[in-house]
């Protein structure tokens, strides 16, 4: 055992009073080996089920759940609510002063929630899973819960945590380690080999200390050098998950601290492309640096989000048209959690990076399936943006989620006037009527007179 | 909050959640920005009428108490748990709705809804899908149906009449736990 180990584990065994050996042997047995190894999926499998059928049961202790309401499309609604009921015969409405209750309502609703807002808050459960923070409806209901939720948070807080942590703590200082020691290696190749290892080594232990259960689809299809792969974006856990299976370049902006000392460290070993604040804002240079990066075929392929911000994986917003201008293959990749074992995810504006990760941590597992889509390229006559929203459909199909138009950034921007006109055409149809329709009313209005009048 | 006590604290909670995600500079209290940001907001054509409600009092910015009792209007009457077991909705929350809507026409808050704001509230809402004679001519059934003493303005009375068989309760209220 290289010595740099033993003194960790040194130090935090003192720390927790704790017998070296046993300590070191529960590591050892349950999580490093098939860590390194990649994963051992009988035990994960048995403890996904034990779990799921612990929720099950304490379902049933709860005497009623609140059934989510579906969100009716406005434009269809529209045109019921204010023609009113089927009893109605005559086709033509006429303008009531409670027609403003329709409008005044929707309104009103965007305010309690809306599509857009919606997105960047944790997703809703219909049963709870003994997390409190996936407790949005229920409140202290029978002792045997409570109690159950206790057992649970000792679990967690008690076993999971500190082993998760250790695990964690572990890995990123042998990562770093082992890729100062790869880049120092005079050989190109042999140094390419080893920190691919590395690298891969590195991100497996992460997995492992969030204890993430990722089913890969479609493996055939898996992103080859020379291109870009582009994902949807919940959590910066994506790309551990993804770059557990396979090397990517990073893109990102260049961090303070301990996140700059990891990235130094990461490309030591391989090209990735970490930006200066100051260059991110030029969008010429950074085309420039991926192009040139996906010239190159013996780099690794690029990994993008291009949605540019964490959505909650409930739906995928508009993809920013960047790397879509250059012009290479796009490998896209669709990421879905399973919401019942542990939110995965961040709200930046609520918690931050550290806590965010402590509370991954002390959930019950991580459980993601990814897909791998067919490369998709550029067509003759397509523009950056529609093929972007080409991607955005693939992607969003295959994992479920739903396909908003919206922009990520629209929480801090302004919406265009298209829609507002929308429902006031449909309006106004509904008042007025289209102009065919119009004519041939009058037209029957005035038989209906005359033989009326005869 | 003497009057939003009747609203549970789930609804509150679920309420304040909301608050905070929509106070973006984190400052305790509601500005028009906040409100504008909303893309369903933005793209309903009376948006800026009920963010006004929101700011009637003369302020620039909306604190949680204020939000709360603006929103109180729509809770649903929760007819399961009304006491004396009748089915019909309350008087008071339904003359609460009308009142809510009546402000939405009657802009400088004189207690009269005109020709002019009329005319302004229909516009929002067809906006230049309609033209102006068509705009006149509904306007003008729609004072001649409601305007009962004939002074040429639809007061509050007027338009409670108007909407004495309407179900007020459904079209004006919002769930607010989804």
């Amino acid at each position: 055992m290289p010595p740099f180990t033993w003194a960790v584990h040194n130090l935090l065994c003192r720390c927790l009073s704790i017998p070296i050996s046993a300590w070191f042997t529960l590591l050892c047995l349950f999580i490093i080996v098939p860590a390194v190894l990649g994963g051992c999926f009988s035990i994960r499998s048995l403890y996904l089920r034990t779990l799921l059928k612990i929720f099950e049961v304490s379902l049933i202790w709860v005497p009623n759940i609140t059934k989510k309401v579906q969100n009716q499309n406005p434009l269809t609604s529209l045109q019921q609510e204010i023609r009113g009921s089927a009893s109605c015969l005559c086709s033509d409405h006429e303008f009531d002063m409670a027609d403003i209750f329709y409008f005044c309502r929707r309104g009103v609703e965007s305010i309690v929630d809306d599509e857009v807002t919606k997105r960047f808050s944790a997703q809703e459960l219909e049963s709870w899973n003994l997390l409190t923070r996936s407790n949005y409806n229920f409140h202290h209901i029978n002792m045997r819960l409570t109690l159950l939720w206790g057992l649970g948070l000792l679990t967690r807080y008690g076993i999971l945590l500190p082993l998760r942590v250790t695990l964690a703590v572990t890995g990123i200082s042998l990562f770093l380690f082992l890729t100062t020691l790869v880049g120092f290696l005079p050989n190109a190749a042999l140094r390419s080999y080893l920190s691919e290892k590395v690298h891969m080594m590195g991100y497996r232990m992460c997995v492992s200390s969030l204890t993430a259960i990722i089913t890969y689809h479609n493996r055939e299809n898996k992103p080859n050098n020379g291109g870009i792969c582009v994902a949807n974006h919940t959590t910066p856990i994506d790309v551990i998950i993804l770059a557990s299976d396979r090397c990517y370049s990073l893109v990102g902006q260049m961090h303070r601290g301990l996140l700059g000392m990891i990235q130094r460290g990461m490309v030591k070993s391989s090209p990735h492309i970490w930006f200066d604040r100051s260059e991110v804002k030029d969008r010429h240079l950074v085309a420039k640096r991926l192009s040139d990066h996906v010239a190159d075929k013996t780099k690794q392929p690029i990994l993008i989000f291009p949605e540019g911000t964490c959505i909650n994986n409930t739906s995928v917003m508009m993809f920013k048209k960047g790397s879509f201008e250059i012009g290479c293959t796009i490998y896209p990749v669709a990421i879905k959690y399973d919401p019942r074992f542990g939110d995965a995810f961040w709200n930046s504006s609520k918690c931050g990076l550290v806590r965010y990760l402590l509370s991954m941590m002390s959930s019950w597992a991580i459980v993601c399936s990814v897909w791998y889509l067919p490369p998709m390229d550029r067509e003759e006559g397509e523009d950056a943006v529609q093929f972007a929203n080409r991607v955005k459909a693939a992607i969003a199909a295959r994992g479920g989620l739903v396909d908003l138009i919206w922009d990520g950034g629209l929480k801090r921007a302004k919406v265009n006037n298209a829609f507002k006109e929308e429902l006031q055409k449909l309006y106004s149809k509904v008042l007025v009527g289209d102009h065919e329709d119009q004519s041939e009313r009058m037209e029957i209005q005035k038989k209906k007179d005359s033989t009326t009048r005869q | 909050m003497g009057s939003s006590s009747s609203i549970s604290s789930a609804h509150l909670l679920r309420l304040y959640d909301r608050f905070e995600s929509l106070d973006r500079d984190n400052r305790g209290c509601l500005s028009p920005d906040d409100f504008e940001a909303l893309g369903g907001l933005a793209m309903n054509p009376i948006g800026g009428r009920i963010m006004e409600a929101f700011f009637s009092s003369g302020q620039d910015t909306v604190d949680f108490s204020s939000f709360v009792r603006i929103l109180a209007h729509f809770r649903p009457t929760d007819r399961n748990r009304n006491k004396e077991g009748a089915q019909q909705e309350l008087p008071s929350s339904r003359t609460r709705k009308l009142k809510f809507a009546f402000q939405l026409y009657d802009m400088d808050r004189d207690g009269k809804i005109s020709r002019e704001e009329l005319l302004q509230v229909l516009r929002a809402m067809l906006g230049l899908q309609v033209t102006e004679e068509q705009l006149q001519s509904i306007a003008e059934r729609a004072i001649q149906e409601a305007d009962l003493d004939k002074d040429d303005a639809i007061s509050f009375d007027e338009f409670k009449k108007s909407l004495e068989k309407t179900d007020i309760d459904t079209k004006m209220s919002v769930s607010f736990l989804k």
